[in-house]
Parts: structure tokens; sequence; C-alpha cells
């Protein structure tokens, strides 16, 4: 079995490409209703056909509303926990509490966001900006903590000031860890501004799309929004993890990879 | 021995009262235009104390006080028969029964993924990048679907779809720890088994599987945070009446902020609880294999 | 300029009663105790000892890594504060520690960028530290992609790149084989006469010790403190085979009685 480039990529295609085709025979086998679940080919063509109308709602959710919080959420992380790591009583008194935090099903601030700052984006992008804080600023603080005495006692050699040991030495090093938290943070920023369309929004997102369309039983638009819902997450991580083979290229997890 | 100045329990302390204040501090802040409001259409200008008095015990807040909610709690908790359809308690048990099932669920799932991906190479290759595929796919959006499936197979209740949304984000930290776990053990290790003569069954069975439990419990408390966040995210778009859930969307559909607050920071003790009790197996675990390590 | 073979100099570094004592758990450690030693210009000087003999400790004070709790120690009439932030000293560690994010290239110029040189200087003096240490053209290569003992030479290289008086070595071949360490022995002897830096360098080895210095310091523990300073009587100039002369053994043979005797105390 060789494990070639080609295999990596194939083996997975394949697998989606005959579940796709299964369900496509499923469905017109058993003559299954659009209303219970759609054929492949239905939603592709409910895709074809709606393309304005997923464009607006993907603009609403994903970009207004997923893409900033993501932004400020990861930013608001970081500078926190920098500010944070300069003084040891406020790390060692907040990180547990963040740890706790980061736990919680923040996802409930949903109701709240949307009742201060409306129906909007905005209140989108601030539940998203709250799921995203935490993990960010846990991850980012314990990169920041990575660092070992011998690589401090270096940067003491050469009578470094903080700034420039935190810009030269702690920052690169914190990077794997900050990308950790950013993967995580990409999944829970698109479940972030759908749930909180659930909670009001204005006549257009997914959230939006979703909950109306079950109620008319246009379950096939409900899978068309379900696959860019799908393709943007996909790609979004896609993404991150791009930029994280770019910025970390010297971490070994992506030089070799070793299997047992 | 920890000694106090060693521990984090001073700081952590300081930290939270600081939240506490800087909570008070902003209720008043936010709260404060209604009650200007309210008193410049009855032509008055309060004083301080007056605006403080105020602020704290609004049926309404913006933000409510420490206290209002502490209060709204305990009435949820205690001041309601566990039957009633305002208990948190009762609501509290609806969410937590579709989290265990989930957890449940997730845990058999990513073990069972684990064990495949570990043991077959192609089966490795096709699957785990669906794994993380079905992590980027926000579950939320597909929460009516599969109550609209389970439901067309004839579930009857809310409980299988929440379960199954549950499961849906639990099992990938268990499947992500149980693979590191399986694949832990060094070259070294498989050498020495495979100069006994060792079949793959019995490599599995007395190296890989027992390695893999650090791992395995260690990846717990994550499962189970993610399978309450999936069951909560599962009232919501499947028109819940039931559950924590349920109460956050009541209470956002009512424009009724206490009941919201109320759910959130039951959620938020629920899943502290879990934690806690998930933790506790964690070290059992680790002290009846020997302590230490992980 | 120094005549060869003189050893008179101006002193560099001077330790006096200098104690260091840590409070631990268990009581407190002398990790060194009224240790008093001069360095001079342009010397060589290894410390040796068991482990806990204070050798690091002693070069991590002059450093100002550690603090003395008695005694005082100067390095160039300063402070080792002074010294440090006068960027008195270059320091090598056990580990090369490079950062993997950055060239060869550019971690040689990590001291230089913290010591606001101009970009035109940095690559000036890259270059140059490149070639002292037998490593041009590798300037552009990543930290894993050379060899462990390339990888010691360009931390050496770092150490060398601002042009202190001083360099200050933690037993900085002690991770390598015994042929690789051998070329590093001969290349820094030849760098240390190209250079003349005062040189203090701490190491496990009895060979390495008597090979590379002019001054052997014999170190114990428990307290940490001197049994024998050795006067070299070897000359600066040393080929590899050196090492089976009668005049290296009886050396090399005084450094062990020493460690002996300590031991036995």
């Amino acid at each position: 079995m060789t494990d070639n480039r080609a295999a990596r990529f194939l083996l997975p295609f394949a697998f989606g490409v005959a579940v796709i085709a299964i369900w496509e025979v499923i469905v017109s086998t058993f003559s299954i209703p659009i209303a219970i679940l759609p054929a492949p080919s239905a939603i592709w063509a409910a895709i074809k056909g709606s393309g304005d109308i997923l464009l607006v709602d993907w603009l609403q959710t994903v970009v207004r509303g997923a893409l900033n919080g993501l932004w400020i959420g990861t930013s608001a992380g970081v500078v926190t926990a920098i500010a944070i790591d300069r003084f040891e009583f406020l790390r060692r008194g907040l990180l547990p509490v963040a740890n706790f935090v980061a736990a919680l099903p923040i996802v409930g601030v949903a109701p709240i966001m949307v009742m201060w700052f409306g129906f909007d984006w905005h209140s989108k992008a601030a539940v998203v900006t709250v799921m995203v804080f935490f993990p960010i600023l846990v991850n980012t603080l314990a990169g920041l903590q990575d660092t070992d005495r011998m690589q401090r006692d270096l940067m003491l050699t050469y009578s470094a000031n903080y700034w420039q040991t935190l810009a030269k030495l702690r920052l690169p090093a914190a990077m794997p860890f900050i990308f950790n938290g950013l993967k995580i943070a990409a999944t829970l920023a698109l479940i972030g501004a759908i749930v909180a369309e659930y909670f009001g929004s204005p006549t257009r997102g997914m959230g939006f799309r979703i909950s109306t369309e079950v109620g008319r039983l246009g379950i096939d638009m409900v899978w068309a929004e379900i696959a860019v819902a799908a393709l943007s997450g996909t790609a979004l991580y896609g993404a991150v993890t791009l930029i994280e083979r770019g910025v970390t290229f010297w971490h070994p997890s992506q030089r070799s990879g070793r299997k047992n | 021995m920890i000694r106090l100045r060693d521990s984090n329990i001073g700081p952590v302390l300081t930290v939270v009262f600081a939240i506490v204040v800087i909570w008070y501090v902003a209720s008043f802040g936010m709260n404060r235009a209604w009650v200007m409001d309210q008193a410049a259409r009855a032509g008055e200008t309060p004083g301080f104390s007056e605006q403080l008095a105020g602020t704290m015990n609004q049926d309404r807040p913006v933000l409510p006080a420490p206290h209002q909610v502490a209060s709204e709690l305990y009435d949820g908790v205690f001041d309601k028969k566990i039957t009633s359809k305002r208990s948190l308690v009762y609501h509290g048990f609806i969410t937590l029964q579709a989290t265990f099932w989930g957890f449940a669920l997730g845990i058999v799932v990513g073990i069972g993924l684990a064990v495949i991906i570990v043991l077959n190479r192609a089966a490795n290759l096709t699957l785990m990048p669906w794994a993380i595929i079905s992590q980027t796919i926000p579950v939320v959006a597909l929460a009516p679907m599969i109550v609209v499936l389970t439901n067309a197979m004839g579930a009857d209740s809310l409980m299988v779809p929440k379960a199954i949304i549950a499961a849906y984000l639990s099992f990938f930290p268990v499947l992500v720890s149980m693979v590191k776990g399986l694949t832990s053990p060094d070259a070294m290790q498989l050498d020495l088994l495979r100069t006994y003569g060792a079949s793959k069954s019995q490599v599995f069975w007395k190296l890989r599987m027992p390695a893999s439990l650090p791992y395995f419990f260690a990846s717990l408390k994550i499962a189970v945070a993610a399978s309450l966040v999936g069951a909560i995210v599962g009232e919501l778009p499947t028109g819940a009446i039931a559950g924590l859930g349920a109460r956050m969307l009541i209470g956002s559909q009512f424009g009724n902020p206490m009941i919201m607050w109320s759910a959130l920071f039951a959620a938020a003790i629920l899943a502290a609880m879990l934690i806690w009790v998930v933790t506790g197996i964690e070290k059992a675990a680790a002290r009846a294999m020997g302590g230490g390590a992980a | 300029m120094l005549a060869p073979g003189n050893t008179v100099t101006d002193t560099v570094i001077s330790a006096q009663n200098l104690s260091l004592t840590f409070e631990t758990n268990d009581g407190p450690v002398h990790a060194l105790k009224d240790v008093d030693l001069e360095i001079g210009k342009g010397e060589f000087v290894s410390f040796i000892g068991p482990s806990g003999c204070g050798k690091t400790t002693f070069l991590r004070v002059i450093a100002d890594l550690e603090q003395p709790t008695a005694g005082s120690v100067s390095v160039n009439g300063m402070t080792p504060e002074q010294a440090r932030k006068a960027r008195a000293y270059g320091y090598v560690f056990q580990a090369a520690g490079l950062y993997p994010w950055r060239t060869i290239e550019r971690n040689i110029a990590l001291p230089l960028e913290i010591m606001g040189v101009s970009k035109a200087d940095q690559s000036q003096r890259i270059e140059r530290v490149l070639e002292l240490v037998d490593l041009a053209g590798f300037g552009k290569k990543y930290p894993w992609q050379l060899s462990g003992g390339m990888q010691q030479r360009a931390s050496i290289a770092r150490a060398l790149s601002f042009d202190a008086d001083i360099l200050l070595m933690d037993e900085p071949f002690g991770a390598l084989d015994e042929i690789v360490r051998d070329h590093l022995n001969e290349q820094l002897l030849a760098l240390w006469a190209r250079t003349e830096k005062t040189i203090g360098f701490v190491t496990h080895s009895i060979p390495e010790a008597v090979y590379l210095s002019t001054r052997i310091v014999v170190m114990s523990p428990r307290p940490g403190r001197i049994t024998d300073i050795i006067d070299s009587t070897l000359p600066r100039e040393r080929p590899l085979d050196i090492r089976d002369t009668t005049e290296f053994l009886e050396i090399a043979h005084r450094v062990r009685e020493g460690l002996r005797a300590g031991h036995e105390e």
C-alpha cells in the first residue's frame, strides 16, 4: 500500500463520491420524498436554482458574522494573552478561570448577544468573538510559557529587553500553539454564527434560511444551505491549515510524520 | 505538599473577586439608561443611590447583577417542584439525558473508528479526513435534518436526534485521543514484541490498548463538554420546549432576560459538575493503573 | 601584544571569596564556597569536576545568570550585571539552542539585531564568523538540516558575532560523539589563536580540559570549591597527537589526582 500523495487524496475522495452515489441510489430506489431526504441531484438543482439566495446568506453568516468574529476574537485573545503574560500574578489567577470558562457551553450567550447587539450580523460576530476568545487565550498563554530556561538565559546574556524577547523568541515559539487554538476557533466560528441566527435574524443568513425552509418543507433548500455551510467550514479550516504550514514550517509536526 | 504560596488559590480568588466587582460596575452602567429614561419621563433626576437601587433589581435588565442571577438560579433550582416546567432541575435533567446518551454514543463511535483507523492503513487514509471534515461542518446546520430523518425512521421524541447531535460533537475528541494513544508506543516497544513473535492482535491488546488508556481518559473531559454543547444546540432549531437550550430560546422569544441568564448559568453549572465527575474518573483510572504519568 | 608563553596578563575576571548557597527543601546546598580565582586576558581556562562541584554555577555567576550569596566577582572591572548589560561576553550552552524558524545566518544575526547593529554591518559579521567556524556556505540552511556538530559550531559563531572579548562555554561538546569532538576541539583552539579571546570552558572530559587550556581549575562538590589549579606547560600551538606525549599524560594525571582527592574528602 503506497503512502503517496495520490493515495492520500484519492481514497477519501473516492469514499465521498461513493457515499453520494449510494445516497442517490437509495433515494430513487425507495422513492423517498424530498420532504424527508432529497437526493444529491435534487440538492444540486436547488443550489443552481437559488445561487443568489445562497450567496446573500453566505455573505451574512460566514463573511459578516463568522469571519468578523474570528478575527476580532483571535486578536483579542492574543493581545490579552500577551498582557496577562507580563504579570505572573494575573496569569496564575486568570489561566484556571479561562480554562474553566473555555469548557462551558459559551454558545449559550447567543440569545444575550442578540438582545444586546440586535438582530443583524453584529450579534453573530459578538457570539463568535466570545466563543473564539477563550481557546485562543488559553492556547496562546500555553505557547508563550513554552520556552525553556536555556533560551531565556540566552536572551539574558544578550541583555535583551522584554519586547525583544517577546518578538524574537516567545511569539515565534508560540505559533504552533496559537494555530492549534485557531483550528478549534475555525470550527466554532460557523457554529456560533448559525446558532446566533436561531435567536433572531434579519431575513437573511444561513440559520434563518434553514429554520424558515424547514417550516416550509423546502428540505432541498435546507440541504443546499448545509452544503454551502459544509464547504465554507472545510475551506476555512483548510485555509488555517495552509497558513499554519507556512508559518510553522519549522515545527517537527510539519516536517516529518512518523507513524508507528 | 503544595505550599499555599505555590498553589494558585490566592490569585484565582483575587481574579474571581475582581470579575464580580467589574460585573457589578458593568451592571450599573448598562442598566442605568433605563433608570434615567424612566426618571426623565416622570420629570425627576435621581441621585446616585437611587440610580444604584434602580439598576440592581430590574425585571428585564440589560445586564443582571450577580445577586439577581444567583437569586433566579436559587429560585429555579430549589423553589420549584422538580416536575414543574419552570424548574431548572427539570430542564437540566432533560439536557443531561441527551448529554449522557450522546456521550456514551460518542465514546463507542470514537473508540470504534480509532481502532479501525489504526489497524487498517486504507481506512486511515479514507476515514480520517472525513472525520475532520465532519467537525468543520457546523452540526447546528445539520440538526433539523437529523430530526427529520430520525422521525422518519420511527423515533418519537427529541431525545434521539439530540443524542446524535451530542455524539456528533463528542466522538471527535475521543477519536483523536485514541488514535494518538494507540499509536503512542515507540519503535523500541514494538520491536521487543516482534522478537517475541507476537501476532498483530496480541500487540494490540497487550501494548496498544493499555498505552491508549491515559489518552482516552484525558479526552473525556473535552468530550463531555462537547456533548453538553451538542445537547443544547440540538434543542434550538428543533422546536424543543424542554431542556436548558429550550429555556434560552423561550427567554429570548418572550424578551425575558432572567430566563436566558438563569438557563445559561444552569448550563454552566451542569458543565462544571460533569467535568468534575469525569476528572474524578480520570484520576481514579490513573491511580488504578499505577498512578502518575499522562 | 602578548609574547608567546607569557602568562602574566591583565586580570579580566576576578572572583574573591565567592559563595553561593541554594535553599532547598532538604536544607541548604553550598554550590560554591569561598572561591578565589583570577583569569587573565587571553587565557583559556577549563573548569573540570564531578556533578555538583559548582563549575557550571561559577560560569553562570560570571555571566550574571546566577547571583552569589557572598563574596564578589568582577568582569572587565565591572560587576557581572554591568558586564552583561555591556555585552562583554558570549555564552555557549550545552545545546546549540538555535531557532528552528530562522536560517543559520539569521540565527547568528539574533544578538546583532538585539544590539541594534546595522544590516550592512550584520552581513559582514555573519560572513566573517561563519568562515571562522568553517560553516561558510551553510548560511541559508535551517538548523535541522545540519548535524549536531555543525549546529554547535553555528552556536559558537553566534557567540562570536558581536566581538565580545570573553567567551563562556558550558560543556558545549558534551552531547557530541568523540570523533566530532576531537575535530571541534582542534577548531576551537585555532579560533582562539586567531581571535585572542579569553575563554572560560566547563567540561567533564579530562583529555579535553588538558588539550584546550592554558590553565585547568579542578573542582569538587559538597561544598563546591577549587581543589587544584594547574598551569599547563604545553605550548600554545598543539596538534591533536600532543595527547600521546608524556607531558600531556603527566598533566592529565595531576588532574585525575586532583579529582580523586576532592572525591575522597
